[in-house]
């Protein structure tokens, strides 16, 4: 699982650090940031939600 | 718009107050994106259909662009005003498209973020308590709604905007008649002109010795970086101020008789509070009380679900009716607090979803916890189904919940 995160997309509604806090943060500007970009396996479902929950469409995986 | 022979009026009334109405469900069945008749006799399109609400919502082609002649009205209102750029309201981030509305929401995203909003979590704890601490002095009967909905969120945007709370009479008074269906358009243009010049002063007042809260902070980077212009700045206040305790306190009034009304459960949140968070998810999914801010206008022709939506025509997506999509949320109308009700629309959907949504839900926990924690006795002195509800509001809600224990 590889994920691609678009910051231009990004509207900061915080759902990706709601869904899977170990995986995504928002940074100064309250934009997306990608703490791993390989996520442990054990992540994949919460990352996959962020995914679903992203409310601008601004992350995106490569299972 | 083809095929327009039948096109109810919208909006539609409620069978049961805790429900949605009737006509949503039969709709989406028969006719998920549906013809109808708006109160000033526009023709648009009613989407009750969980997937097509997410998937416009989420559409560049579909615009928040209130000025925009086609814009769907739901209440009686005055087009003019509404095109009218020298009125704050309509320079907010609520009524733009992108790259505008881009701007001015990355504004203030970080004053929203996650991590803000829990350091924040102590504040909100002791304002919640001392709500309560006043409840239990005056030892009831009381109503809900004055002694803790309203107060709640009221303090803790006030204290965020740097809003004096002492001003709240006028504002919330304010916020009552812009968002009452049965005020008159006049009426309504006259609270919210009441609601911008208080912000306009109030703003003038910080650009000019700027203190320590969130529109000194927008003032002062904007400085850095002119991104607003005085207008913008009083426009994002008002709707800041009005976003963040009109909602909220109706989510909690509603909350609390649901829960009044669910013993089991509400004793179940009380020994496992730890299943508050998700309970509230549920609640937010179940009364969807912001039915309708979610409407656009159609700037491109749109293929969905066998129709095409043509450009220039209006659109009405009805989150009510999209959380209670039985293929997505089985059994709907049951508030479940162990459903995984996460992926609701109740906050919108695409980039204009909810700036303030992770403050409610913060809000709401500390709310319900605290409250039923501190007072365990708590009940209603009439029967719910009797409550005033908000049948003649914007946003959904009850308007009085006379309490005792």
């Amino acid at each position: 699982m590889r994920i691609n995160v678009d910051r231009d997309r990004c509207v900061g509604a915080g759902q990706c650090v709601l869904a899977a806090a170990r995986v995504f943060d928002q940074d100064d500007d309250g934009l997306v940031t990608v703490l791993t970009l390989d996520p442990p396996a054990e992540e994949a479902d919460a990352v996959r939600e962020a995914v679903h929950l992203c409310p601008s469409g601004a992350i995106s995986l490569v299972e | 718009m083809t095929d327009v022979a039948t096109a109810p009026s919208f909006p539609m009334p409620r069978e049961c107050p805790m429900h949605p109405p009737a006509e949503y469900a039969s709709l989406r069945a028969d006719r998920p994106i549906a013809p109808v008749t708006m109160a000033d006799g526009q023709r648009a399109w009613l989407v009750t259909k969980h997937e097509y609400a997410r998937t416009l919502l989420a559409d560049p082609r579909v615009s928040s662009n209130r000025s925009h002649p086609a814009f769907p009205i739901v209440v009686d209102s005055d087009r003019e005003a509404l095109a009218d750029p020298d009125r704050p309201f309509n320079r907010t981030m609520l009524t733009q498209d992108p790259p505008t509305h881009t701007a001015r929401r990355r504004a203030v995203i970080t004053e929203f973020s996650v991590r803000r909003v829990q350091e924040m979590r102590p504040r909100i704890q002791q304002i919640v308590d001392e709500c309560v601490d006043a409840m239990l002095a005056d030892g009831g009967p009381l109503d809900l709604v004055q002694a803790l909905s309203l107060p709640v969120p009221s303090l803790v945007i006030c204290e965020l905007l740097g809003v004096p709370y002492a001003d709240r009479g006028s504002f919330q008074k304010d916020t009552k008649m812009v968002l009452n269906r049965n005020s008159t358009v006049e009426e309504r243009f006259a609270a919210s002109d009441r609601l911008n010049q208080y912000m306009d002063e109030l703003v003038t007042a910080k650009e000019a010795a700027p203190g320590d809260d969130l529109l000194s902070r927008l003032i002062i980077k904007n400085r850095q970086a002119v991104t607003l212009d005085h207008l913008d700045l009083v426009g994002m206040a008002s709707l800041l101020l009005l976003a963040g305790h009109e909602t909220t306190a109706n989510m909690i009034s509603l909350g609390v008789v649901a829960l009044l009304e669910r013993p089991d459960e509400l004793a179940e949140l009380r020994t496992s509070p730890g299943l508050l968070p998700q309970a509230i998810e549920e609640m937010l999914r179940y009364f969807s009380i912001v039915d309708t801010a979610t409407s656009r206008v159609a700037l491109a022709d749109i293929e969905i679900g066998g129709i095409t939506i043509r450009e220039g025509e209006a659109l009405v997506i009805a989150v009510n009716a999209a959380n209670w999509d039985d293929e997505v949320f089985a059994e709907p109308q049951r508030l479940d607090i162990h459903r995984s009700a996460r992926h609701h629309v109740a906050f919108g959907f695409g980039v204009h979803q909810c700036l303030g949504q992770n403050l409610a839900r913060l809000e709401l926990e500390i709310v319900f916890e605290t409250l039923f924690r501190r007072i365990p006795g708590l009940r209603l002195t009439v029967p719910a189904a009797d409550l005033p509800y908000k049948d003649d509001a914007a946003i959904y809600g009850i308007h009085e919940v006379p309490v005792t224990w």
